[in-house]
């Protein structure tokens, strides 16, 4: 108890209770701005909400986005981390280069992939054209390349951290069960199946739980890349609130909005965890 | 690019197996290994040479950039651009609010953050299932509910526009974090060794030290990272927190320099944008040793 009351504290004060009022704004007409009254409208900026056209259409993207980015996110990660667990040439190379995102401001991704995909002036586009395709692709002023090219610059900058820790991961397997299962005759497949994968399984559960959350939740990468744009194709939920709350000064159907991205996203890890946590238990 | 996405998830998949194969036939080696190779270098491509491209950009001149026959290598090496984006967008004092700020945080959650997650990984009460729940709760609540109330809160004890004030709201932010990586790495070391400490009549903190401390040192080490490289990229609380442009930290000078964006700044943009990055991988290349060296990988080669 004495051991975690240093970090309660903190914790209480500048979390829990925030977010205690936070929850509770949502349920008020809160404004921007000194001396303005703020009154109790019940769930009346929720039956707003519900009309909300753009709201709905914001939510529907940041989920294809946050589906997105973690399902590619975890696949490229795993892959990586298994190659550079083995004993490969260049392998410094590959593992230095998988980190260095990991150390740069997504503020400062966003700004080198406006670079990348710059229509007359990048390299993406100067690559089609070399190998014959049509190269005036405006990737993310385009509505049907805007999502698509956000999505990659996620996975990009997300693959670090998923990496590293399925790194860690795999060096934790024993390898006494790798000896043995080989010694009983199983193929490379069959190892990665029963040995490598059930041991991982707990860490690819934390990992890409965590990487759906923060990146429904992500904020920088899109402002700095699209700020939402073109016409919307890339308006992440939180982006949206945040304009409700900081450039119309709504803090309270912001904070609405807050809390129905709480419920949706609390629902699918519930679903998720479980899922998880059943099968470990089978 | 887009290409190296696809590829690369099914490509490494049959290749997999730990350094040590003893039962591994050569045939199968033989005929995996260039495909692993192919693999990596797909990887290579796909993380470098947006890091590439972003060097080169920062070293050409605006005549270079508007050239209409562009070369990919810059035509020589000059540093116009890098002491133009120091001089224009006050990128040293920025650095150094982002630096006391991040550290500060780092230390600050490392301390109060390791003894909670020993009491939570070790004993079993029912503050575990509580903390448990409300640091993935804490992960799940978006920004945007917090930094309203947060805002006022930080407003009463006028701690806005203020670097204390960020690094309270960074170290309270990483926490849940670090908490949820450190108790992970530490159920992670069996209890039997603290066990066989405790029958060799090891004293507690001896048991800390000699046996938990070591192994936990890799897992410690990339909790520590997170949270320095979180509070150094943070966005963000900061956006909304600082409007005095004297505190303010790296990411939102740059991201104010984007705004200014045009094809002639793209070299200076790109420039700033390196210089913001130095810092951090310098910190990042000090730890990386030990991250790589850790102790359970050793190990496994002895």
């Amino acid at each position: 108890m004495l051991l975690v009351l240093p970090a309660l504290i903190p914790v209480v004060l500048f979390s829990v209770y925030p977010l205690a009022q936070g929850i509770l704004l949502g349920f008020t007409d809160a404004k921007a701005g000194l001396g303005v009254p703020v009154t109790f409208n019940g769930i009346e900026n929720y039956t707003r909400l519900a009309g909300n056209e753009l709201f709905w259409n914001s939510f529907r993207i940041g989920l294809i986005w946050a589906f997105g980015v973690t399902i590619l996110q975890f696949f490229a990660s795993l892959g990586l981390a298994l190659l550079l667990n083995l004993d490969l040439r260049f392998r410094w190379l590959a593992r230095t280069l998988a980190l260095v995102p990991w150390a740069m401001p997504p503020v400062v991704i966003a700004i080198m992939w406006r670079l990348m995909l710059n229509p007359t002036y990048g390299p993406v586009n100067g690559g089609l054209e070399a190998i014959g395709l049509s190269g005036d692709i405006n990737w993310l002023g385009d509505f049907s390349t805007a999502l698509p090219a956000v999505i990659v610059v996620g996975v990009w900058a997300g693959m670090p951290q998923t990496t590293v820790t399925l790194l860690a991961g795999l060096q934790n397997v024993p390898t006494e069960l790798h000896e043995a299962a080989a010694i009983d005759g199983a193929s490379v497949w069959q190892r990665f199946w029963h040995v490598t994968l059930p041991a991982l399984r707990p860490i690819i559960v934390a990992i890409t739980t965590l990487d759906l959350i923060w990146n429904f939740n992500s904020f920088a990468l899109i402002y700095v890349l699209t700020a939402g744009g073109p016409g919307g194709q890339t308006m992440l939920p939180m982006l949206f609130a945040y304009n409700e709350a900081f450039r119309y000064g709504n803090f309270g159907y912001a904070a609405a909005m807050g809390n129905v991205m709480v419920i949706v996203i609390a629902v699918f890890l519930f679903v998720y965890l479980r899922s998880q946590a059943r099968s470990r238990v089978s | 690019m887009t290409q190296a996405v696809t590829l690369t998830p099914s490509g490494p998949r049959p290749s997999v197996a730990g350094p040590n194969r003893p039962g591994s036939k050569k045939r199968a080696r033989r005929i995996s290994r260039p495909l692993q190779y192919l693999a990596l270098l797909g990887y290579i491509i796909f993380l470098g040479f947006p890091l590439l491209f972003l060097l080169i950009t920062a070293f050409k001149t605006p005549q270079e950039l508007l050239s209409p026959t562009p070369t990919f290598f810059p035509n020589s090496i000059n540093l116009d651009n890098f002491i133009a984006a120091i001089e224009k967008a006050n990128l040293v004092q920025a650095a150094g609010n982002s630096l006391i700020v991040a550290v500060s945080t780092t230390v600050i959650v490392t301390l109060i953050s390791l003894p909670a997650a020993y009491a939570l990984a070790r004993f079993r009460t029912k503050l575990r299932g509580i903390a448990t729940g409300w640091i993935l709760l804490s992960q799940v609540f978006p920004f945007i509910l917090i930094i309203v109330p947060l805002f006022l809160v930080l407003k009463q004890i006028g701690l806005v526009d203020n670097l204390l004030g960020l690094i309270l709201v960074y170290t309270v932010w990483s926490l849940p974090f670090a908490l949820w990586m450190l108790q992970g790495y530490i159920a992670g070391i069996p209890v039997e060794l603290e066990e066989a400490g405790a029958m060799d009549g090891g004293s507690r903190i001896r048991i800390l030290r000699s046996i938990v401390l070591p192994l936990l040192a890799p897992g410690l080490v990339a909790t520590s990272l997170f949270t320095f490289i979180s509070g150094w990229n943070e966005f963000f609380f900061a956006l909304v927190l600082i409007q005095d442009p004297a505190l303010q930290t790296l990411p939102l000078t740059l991201a104010r320099f984007v705004g200014a964006e045009g094809q002639v700044q793209l070299g200076q943009l790109a420039a700033a944008s390196l210089l913001a990055t130095i810092p951090s991988l310098v910190f990042f290349a000090v730890i990386q040793r030990r991250l790589t060296s850790g102790l359970l990988s050793g190990a496994v080669k002895g």
